[in-house]
């Protein structure tokens, strides 16, 4: 094919994890006569879904009901989450788990040969679904190894998306770099589907993989499309110091103490009392993320925590459950601790802190998966519908990438069949116009700038601005740092020119993603004045439904984000005071 | 930084300029918590932006890191450097397979095999969503479960000397997985799968050495499952004639 020619299909998903390949599969048996295409810098294998420990939420038992699940994630949420879409998440979410199932995923299971079912933080019932404590490794691959069967999908493995390609209002397409020999391509498609997962990497210390860096929330971020409630950065309670591994949450589900250094209990300081030998819903160890992270930073102001070669610290203390229950359901959180702390949580206490671990924030959808912008989805992640709100609850994330990752398939599919082809005269003229801003920008970048450079003070920036703690002073120097980084990102320096795998060519590009995501988050974190889920701000430490009952909505323009706002659906839960 | 260091013998390599791969050394200050992937991005950070290799999970699941490390194969996110030292650790390419450049190795066999094991559920009528979930008792699961844990590293191909040998071989890791959905009880694909394994650079090629048990990161003993489909594939072969939908419960 002709260096000029674009690759041509129906729908093409961005991102190859959870969300993207649960969308083709849907695509494909919605109608085996679409061509379906899924792009990832990273085969699909290597996505972070991949990474997903603790387990995946939905009712599955006659002790549970779709309300309290719809109850328990608003209320999660700080009542930021759109309640209409929270009422479809919680009515698909059965549906999503049984066919996963049929397609072989190996959940753990009860004696009688149900589908097993643990506590998780924030939640009123045992209602996380889990595969041991390596949920999200067994759901990618299933769906992995699933998408295999239906030949009408077909995938560009370790391509990069640089950017969208709209025609008449219309997404007609990416502009790509394949990674293996450097040439950019147009890839055509009726529909778009972004599903790139979050953007952690924006910090310096996070759960998040490596590839975590928004690069598909910029991409429709400069398209036009807002990104929404991007000021809501989760932190999670217990992460390795140092790496920022991940101990899942199930460590606590299945019983495990958070301990400070006098070896005390301190949750039952900060409201989440009485202190119990087992897990009892919504208190202690399972209380919500937001307000553990929160009450972790309260203990280092009162001097309670450890101070170790990578920081303050605390214990997550696992030896009461014994070693047959920490091997059965919390596997991979010995071999963790085993590797990189050298310790066996069967005999000590693991070491863990706070750390950035995801992204409630995202491309702005409707409860279709549809952007504001014709033939643009978004699902997982990467979207914002906003089943999260301000505070995403424990194993509602593996869910919503099967939830609206199919809905997002089955809406791009029905578009496709009726939405009009590309023309090729101005892809050509569109992608040959990309091929040149990228040349001048990152392929031929001789400036003087490092990459590692401005990353580096970008996490600086970020950490102690927009962290667990935030106030005006802070987030307005914050703001300035990355405003200060984007002129100097046009200044950068690349030494890699050749074209076959240049890792350095990606990691320029995920910087400029990072900087646009950053600029978003800081930007909207400045201007949302109270506390609410995970933005805590020291100047306004209340919740104020009068004036930040309501979505935030960054647009992207020459000189950073512009935010507005959008009124939050209620239903059929008014907000009230979130005590837990 | 710490004073102390250790050398990285790092081997460079692009096909079509270089006429052979060639090593460079490169110094990196040595941290007792360092993995050899921390070594690497050191290097690409600081030292030489062009140095080409794939990560991103860090944590041992991602399977992206996979590289020889003093000459085994390892994901260096879990290669310690406090274990090689006082170094210098030679790191190169996972080996049998073709380099696309420096460290990142060519992933098209294997994903090509990988398709051919089919590795999905089969079965003779669909069961409708409506229906519910399939009843698999814990010991059902045990059974196949082990062989579930692959992370499709290619640390098991880079061990095999039958794949060395015979590139035409499936390998361990497909074969595993191969085995993972014959032997799970909501599948009846068995037929569909036994011809790839048993044909004639299928897992008769394989000759028990498990090497790729030793290496394998996650405990799947590919090894077992070769060795196993074997004589499964012996047993089977006239039932499977007889009955081409293995009755399962």
């Amino acid at each position: 094919m002709a260096a000029d020619e674009a690759y041509v299909h129906d729908i093409l998903i961005i991102g190859g994890g959870g969300a993207g390949l649960r969308a083709a599969i849907a695509a494909a048996t919605t109608s085996s006569r679409l061509s379906i295409a899924v792009l990832s810098k990273v085969y699909p294998m290597r996505s972070h879904t991949v990474s997903a420990e603790g387990g995946a939420a939905a009712v599955m038992r006659d002790d549970d009901s779709l309300d309290t699940h719809a109850k328990d994630t608003i209320f999660g949420s700080d009542f930021l989450a759109d309640q209409d879409a929270v009422e479809v998440f919680v009515n698909e979410a059965p549906g999503e788990m049984i066919q996963i199932e049929h397609w072989g995923c190996p959940w753990s299971r009860d004696p009688d040969g149900r589908v097993a079912v643990r506590p998780f933080g924030g939640m009123t019932v045992d209602r996380t679904l889990y595969a041991a404590d390596k949920t999200g490794f067994h759901m990618l691959h299933t769906l992995f190894q699933t998408s295999l069967k239906y030949d009408s999908i077909v995938r560009y493995d370790e391509w990069f998306a640089t950017s969208l390609l709209v025609e008449d209002g219309r997404v007609a397409g990416v502009a790509a770099i394949n990674l293996h020999n450097g040439e950019v391509r147009a890839i055509t498609a009726k529909a778009v589907i972004i599903c790139t997962g979050g953007a952690g990497r924006v910090f310096p210390f996070t759960t998040n993989a490596a590839i975590k860096t928004g690069d598909g929330m910029t991409l429709a971020y400069r398209a036009g499309v807002p990104l929404k409630d991007m000021e809501f950065m989760q932190y999670h309670p217990t992460g390795l110091p140092g790496t920022g591994i991940l101990m899942t949450e199930a460590s606590r589900g299945e019983g495990g103490y958070l301990k400070n250094k006098d070896g005390y209990r301190y949750l039952q300081d900060y409201g989440l009392g009485p202190e119990t030998s087992t897990p009892v819903h919504r208190k202690m160890e399972l209380g919500p993320r937001d307000i553990l992270s929160r009450c972790h930073m309260q203990e280092l102001a009162k001097g309670r925590t450890f101070e170790g070669p990578d920081g303050h610290y605390v214990h997550l203390d696992l030896r009461h459950l014994g070693e047959k229950v920490i091997d059965k359901k919390l596997p991979f959180v010995r071999e963790l601790v085993r590797n990189y702390v050298g310790i066996d949580p069967v005999y000590e206490p693991i070491p863990v802190r706070p750390v950035i671990h995801y992204t409630m924030g995202g491309i702005s959808t409707d409860i279709e998966a549809r952007t504001p912008l014709a033939g643009l989805y978004a699902a997982g992640e990467a979207a914002c519908v906003s089943i999260n709100g301000a505070n995403r609850l424990g194993s509602n994330s593996l869910t919503e990438l099967l939830v609206f990752g199919a809905r997002a398939g089955r809406a791009a599919a029905r578009a496709a069949q009726e939405a009009p082809a590309p023309k090729s005269n101005p892809i050509a003229q569109l992608v040959s116009d990309e091929r040149r801003r990228l040349e001048r920008r990152i392929l031929k970048a001789d400036g003087r700038e490092r990459i590692a450079d401005i990353r580096e003070t970008m996490h600086k920036a970020m950490e102690e601005g927009a962290g667990i703690y935030r106030d005006r002073a802070g987030l307005e120097k914050t703001c300035q740092t990355l405003r200060e980084l984007r002129e100097r990102f046009d200044r950068i320096g690349l030494a890699d020119r050749d074209p076959v795998f240049n890792t350095e060519v990606v990691a320029a590009l995920e910087l400029d993603s990072m900087l646009d995501v950053a600029a978003a988050v800081a930007q909207g974190a400045l201007l949302r004045e109270e506390s609410r889920g995970a933005q805590a701000r020291t100047d306004f430490p209340k919740r104020d439904d009068a004036r930040f009952l309501k979505h935030s909505l960054a647009y992207h323009t020459p000189d950073g984000p512009r935010i507005e706002y959008a009124p939050v659906t209620i239903t059929r839960w008014p907000p009230e005071e979130r005590k837990y | 930084m710490p004073d102390e260091t250790i050398t990285l013998e790092v081997t460079r390599y692009r096909p079509g300029h270089d006429r052979e791969p060639r090593s460079q050394s490169f110094t990196v200050p040595y941290r007792k918590d360092w993995v050899v992937l921390d070594a690497l991005n050191y290097i690409k950070d600081r030292i030489d932006g062009t140095l080409s290799y794939r990560w991103s999970c860090r944590m041992g699941v991602c399977g992206s890191c996979g590289m020889m490390v003093n000459g085994v194969p390892k994901l260096t996110c879990a290669a310690f450097l406090r274990d090689f030292q006082p170094g210098p650790v030679r790191v190169e390419p996972l080996a049998n397979f073709p380099v696309v450049r420096d460290l990142v190795i060519s992933l098209d066999d294997f994903m090509e095999k990988l398709l051919r094991v089919k590795p999905w559920i089969i079965r003779q009528t669909e069961k409708p969503v409506a229906e519910g979930e399939h009843r698999q008792t814990p010991a059902q699961l045990e059974v196949f479960k082990q062989f579930s844990m692959c992370i499709n590293c290619m640390l098991c191909y880079a061990a095999c000397p039958v794949y060395a040998m015979h590139p035409g071989f499936i390998g361990p890791a497909a074969a595993a997985l191969a085995y993972r959905y014959n032997l799970d009880s909501r599948d009846e694909g068995y037929r569909f799968r036994e011809p790839v394994l048993n044909d004639s650079v299928g897992v008769w090629e394989c000759t028990f050495i498990g090497e790729c048990s030793v290496v394998c990161p996650k405990g799947v003993d590919p090894a077992a499952a070769i060795q196993r489909s074997k004589v499964a594939g012996a047993q089977d072969w006239a039932k499977s004639m007889l009955m081409p939908w293995r009755g399962r419960s």
